[in-house]
């Protein structure tokens, strides 16, 4: 890393989110790409492979990718001040475009023609998850782990037909997770 | 209280959302429309039509706009810091060991594991937006005058678009709604 102040390091920070979360559309994983672009590739601040495995540690964890994303690497570059400022710059945008929209909302859905916008548009986000779960759905579905297809099954028969909270159909199934990742790993070790 | 509430619901939204993306949506149904019946389905519908249209990541936009709904900017606030306050903890507490052992193999092996769960449950989320969108009265009832055929042909199409012509997913989300809304025009003339 070239000779940079830690005051200009926060700064580049939490323009960096900031622009990146205001003007990226299509989800977490573009953002984690061009964050990589940018602290990578362009500022030389961390290294190829140690982004990769930052990047992991955002999927792993729970909560919105984009926050994670900024979260590694503002700890990465500057401690928790840095996840302090790379999180508010990557949430400030949502909130502020999300605020003016939900203070518009109930006039603009009372008007007959804007409520026919949201309607129709209904059909279309239904289109679009729809397909997002066929792809997902088909990637377990290929990978052959009849565990995985069980518990996709269930999980779909638990929270559908019985109403089962989801929150605890993800402890279940996480515990669970644990249980098989610990029995695998002893099992690779002691082979 | 309402706020305790608000920071509560999405405290776990936070929390659970594992996978990414639609993740969350499940997760912000169940805490949202099914337990505290701040949205109706509809409204729930139109939130994540909103999330597909900005920028943002859906738990933070329904954070936002659920928080302003049910208690104006300082619930917005609150529920947006209730839903990274997880993650920061997480995510840092997670770096924090990575630097030291350089080693994420049962996290990543356990999250294999909760992946076709996550699954599972947007496909629920996705079926209620379908029902939103399909029948009058939000509940899957076959009777004629319940269900839109209008609206079955959108998707029809939509489908078409996106896996046929890898149409971009927010121009398709578009499009119907402009169908939607030349068709309501029309009829009002």
């Amino acid at each position: 890393m070239e000779q940079v102040s830690k005051a200009q390091i926060l700064r580049k920070l939490f323009f960096s989110t900031l622009y990146l979360s205001a003007f990226t559309f299509g989800g977490g994983y573009v953002i984690v790409t061009l964050l990589k672009n940018r602290f990578v590739d362009q500022y030389h601040w961390i290294d190829e492979e140690e982004m990769l495995d930052l990047v992991a540690i955002a999927q792993s964890s729970p909560g919105a990718i984009a926050v994670n994303g900024a979260i590694v690497v503002g700890y990465k570059l500057a401690g928790l001040p840095g996840v302090l400022l790379s999180v508010l710059g990557a949430v400030l945008p949502p909130m502020i475009i999300l605020s003016l929209i939900s203070v518009c909302y109930d006039a603009f859905a009372s008007n007959p023609l804007v409520g026919a916008l949201l309607g129709g548009m209904r059909a279309g986000v239904g289109a679009v998850i729809v397909s997002v779960v066929y792809d997902m759905g088909k990637k377990i579905v290929l990978e052959k782990d009849w565990i995985h297809i069980a518990i996709m099954i269930a999980s779909f028969c638990l929270c559908y037909f019985c109403n089962v909270n989801v929150v605890f159909i993800l402890l279940a199934v996480a515990a669970f997770g644990v249980l098989r990742a610990v029995l695998e790993q002893k099992k690779g070790g002691r082979s | 209280m309402i706020y305790l509430q608000l920071f509560l619901s999405f405290l776990q939204i936070g929390a659970f959302s594992f996978g990414g993306g639609y993740a969350a949506m499940p997760l912000i149904q169940e805490q949202v429309v099914t337990l505290h019946g701040w949205l109706t389905a509809d409204t729930f519908a139109d939130l994540v039509t909103i999330a597909e249209m900005t920028p943002g990541p859906i738990a933070i936009n329904a954070a936002t706009f659920v928080g302003t709904q049910v208690a104006g900017v300082p619930g917005a606030v609150v529920a947006t810091i209730a839903c990274v306050l997880p993650s920061c903890l997480f995510v840092t507490l997670l770096a924090m060991v990575y630097t030291r052992y350089r080693d994420l193999a049962l996290l990543q092996q356990t999250l294999a594991s909760l992946r076709p769960a996550v699954v599972a449950m947007i496909a629920k989320a996705g079926m209620a937006i379908l029902i939103s969108a399909f029948f009058a009265d939000q509940t899957f009832r076959l009777a004629k005058d319940n269900v839109s055929f209008r609206m079955i042909c959108y998707f029809a199409a939509a489908l078409f678009l996106l896996r046929k012509k890898k149409a971009n997913p927010i121009l398709v989300m578009v499009l119907c709604g402009i169908c939607e809304m030349l068709f309501t025009a029309a009829v009002s003339l």
